[in-house]
């Protein structure tokens, strides 16, 4: 059905569709819409879940962990510091291989409090286990969120999945939503590891270094073939609902000489962007990466690459330019930029584009090329 | 029902049979709290789930392909149990099944790391038990003290003697008004089979705070344990009791102890871990048992 919704409510509205049996939710800026919507649909019996309105973050991924393990599907939403919070049971979800889905409004850190859009918050969970999509529309974050219960739950990977879409720049603003009849998209929720008190086993007790050693080799093994399981779910939901996703969405790449990658809704941004530089006579193309765990495989080869990294890590380096380096041996021209909610327009990305330095690093608006 | 198991069970004779916890713990010799674990379980049954927070009951069941539980035991991060139990509560109520929840925990993990979760799943109204077994320190990463730990207690961490009172867990938990609390001790096993059976027959959130001596922590000779337990209880330094909806009740053991406390010398003597108390903690420690004992026994007089 064809309506207007803001990013958080197409999160929810999604959840409503995939019916959760238990939802954990505790409130942050700017997902707290998010929980908000659920709840409402909760209390007007539009859907049936468990609402656990829980004392924090890290008691909301250790609720949906219990549920989740005791045979339900779950969800929780959270953002920024509320991530960080729960980080450890994080951890805890994706080594318990449980298919738990997370809606994470991308926010930045304190000190100071600010409440506007960076990737820092989900990049921190990079080495957790969880996959990890970044979405660039409000369409996208209701189809993205569908698809995370159907691929975390699928048996090929039984790993907790976040989807990620930027605070206030895509959670807060309003485009056009066409929700979907989900059918039976979404199969009953299955667990094959569930709690059975007629078959009594143990969960997470002390494990040896050569037990434990092979239960991360098959998180690994799980998230390798977590890329084979994407494909499969992303084209059933092209079929099925007619909108196609990949690992990155391209904008007139095929025949381009320098290529911008960037995520979230500045990857969108970066499409307008791609025409004006057209205009100009500048052969660029957008690459806007979706996944970031798995990370995919990118055709940069023989062009100029621009990465805009919405994050950093100290000492280092922006994390994306860094991946887009270790993964194609390209040296980037790395543009740290929209930090804190930063505004970064198509006229400053097409600024990026005609003066790149690739091989350099520079934080718009901070320093020059370092 | 709760009448009927009371008559039912009057020795230890009329306890099930059926074990689900078996005798391969790696439980310290002279371990209370695998003693407690063990009738815990009797009294629940077989359609229990553990969740068991990072703790000495962590060690106790054994190492990985191993255990020596019969019942699915759910190992989480130390702060969670109580969030993690919810969850479960939750999923259980909601697939209509009616397996028992209860998070077993150490003191650590409940009066410290664990209060936050615990106290949002008391005022949430979750539908579980949760037991803190108390060894009054950080038993499972060698003695560190806890909130959970007495006056004047050596620990690895407070090597001069603990300079501050024991948290009163009790009366925290008594502040969300669950409908059903309790205290129990190791060295009363019957009291606590009971005291499991009607919490586990009541909707709500339930708690059980144990009373477990640790022979290495406490510094005590292992074959010492249960009358370690006892002596805490005769000399009112822990009081039996329970709280129906409010309703306190002295238990039967520490009734006959409130009138005529032993000395609190006959407890604290045969411990290491209270080895040169100097007069004025010792004396303190009286002043705070007599109080304890005083402010329990207006309780359940109806007269505070």
């Amino acid at each position: 059905m064809l309506t207007i919704a803001t990013g958080n409510k197409a999160v929810a509205d999604a959840v409503k569709a995939a019916k959760p049996g238990v939802i954990a939710a505790y409130p942050i800026t700017p997902q707290t819409e998010i929980v908000e919507q659920i709840a409402e649909y909760v209390t007007a019996g539009d859907l049936e879940s468990r609402y656990v309105p829980v004392e924090s973050e890290h008691s909301a991924m250790a609720a949906c962990i219990g549920a989740s393990v005791a045979g339900v599907r779950t969800f929780t939403a959270t953002s920024s510091h509320g991530l960080l919070y729960m980080h450890e049971m994080v951890h805890w979800a994706a080594g318990a291989r449980l298919p738990i889905v997370m809606a994470n409004v991308n926010r930045a850190l304190g000190p100071g409090w600010n409440t506007w859009a960076e990737h820092t918050d989900a990049f921190s969970q990079r080495d957790t286990g969880w996959l990890q999509v970044f979405v660039g529309t409000v369409q996208e974050a209701y189809d993205a969120t569908l698809m995370a219960f159907k691929i975390a739950e699928d048996e090929r990977v039984l790993l907790p999945m976040m989807v990620n879409l930027d605070g206030f720049a895509l959670s807060h603003i309003t485009q056009s939503l066409d929700t979907v009849e989900i059918g039976d998209f979404l199969p009953p929720y299955h667990l094959p590891h569930a709690i059975d008190t007629e078959n009594p086993c143990g969960y997470g007790p002390m494990t040896g270094p050569a037990d434990y050693f092979r239960f991360r080799w098959d998180i690994e093994r799980s998230m390798r073939d977590a890329r084979g399981v994407i494909a499969e779910v992303e084209r059933e939901f092209a079929e099925r609902f007619g909108r196609s996703y990949g690992p990155t969405e391209d904008y007139r790449c095929e025949d381009a000489d320098v290529i911008v990658v960037a995520m979230g809704t500045l990857g969108k941004e970066a499409e307008v962007a791609i025409d004006r530089l057209r205009d100009e006579g500048i052969k660029a193309g957008s690459m806007r990466l979706r996944w970031f765990r798995p990370f995919p495989d990118l055709d940069l080869a023989g062009r100029d690459v621009v990465v805009i990294d919405r994050d950093y890590s100290f000492g280092f380096g922006g994390v994306v330019a860094h991946a887009i380096r270790s993964k194609t041996g390209i040296e980037p021209y790395s543009v740290i930029a929209g930090l804190g909610g930063q505004e970064v327009t198509y006229n400053d990305i097409a600024d990026f584009v005609r003066n790149r330095r690739p091989g350099t690093e520079t934080w718009f608006g901070v320093s020059d090329h370092v | 029902m709760t009448n009927i198991v009371e008559r039912s069970v009057t020795n230890l004779s009329a306890i099930p049979k059926e074990e689900y916890l078996y005798k391969c713990t790696s439980a310290c010799a002279g371990c209370s709290s695998s003693l407690c674990l063990r009738y815990v379980l009797k009294a629940a049954g077989p359609d229990t789930v553990l969740v068991v927070p990072a703790c000495c009951t962590s060690v106790i069941q054994g190492i990985y392909p191993g255990t020596a539980m019969n019942v699915p035991v759910y190992n989480v991060a130390f702060a969670a149990a109580a969030a993690c139990a919810s969850g479960m509560s939750e999923a259980f109520s909601a697939m209509g099944r009616e397996t028992n929840v209860i998070a077993y925990a150490g003191d650590g993990g409940t009066v410290d790391i664990g209060i936050q979760a615990l106290s949002g799943a008391f005022e949430r109204g979750t539908n579980f038990l949760y037991i803190c077994y108390d060894n009054e320190a950080y038993g499972n990463t060698g003695m560190q003290r806890s909130g959970s730990t007495p006056l004047g207690a050596r620990t690895t961490t407070t090597p001069g003697g603990k300079p501050t009172a024991k948290k009163d867990l009790d009366r925290i938990i008594a502040a969300h008004n669950p409908p059903y609390m309790a205290t129990a001790c190791s060295a009363y096993p019957l009291d606590l089979y009971k005291k499991v059976k009607k919490a586990l027959s009541i909707e709500g959130p339930k708690f059980i705070h144990i009373l477990a001596p640790c022979p290495p922590g406490w510094r005590y000779p292992t074959e010492k344990t249960v009358e370690m337990g006892k002596l805490a209880v005769k000399t009112g330094t822990w009081i039996l009791y329970e709280r129906e909806f409010g309703k306190l009740s002295i238990s039967g053991p520490s009734r006959a102890a409130m009138k005529r406390p032993a000395p609190l010398e006959d407890y604290i003597r045969g411990q290491g871990r209270f080895k040169n108390l100097d007069p004025a903690t010792l004396d303190l420690m009286r002043q705070q048992v007599r109080q304890n004992i005083e402010r329990i026994a207006r309780e359940e007089e109806g007269v505070c």
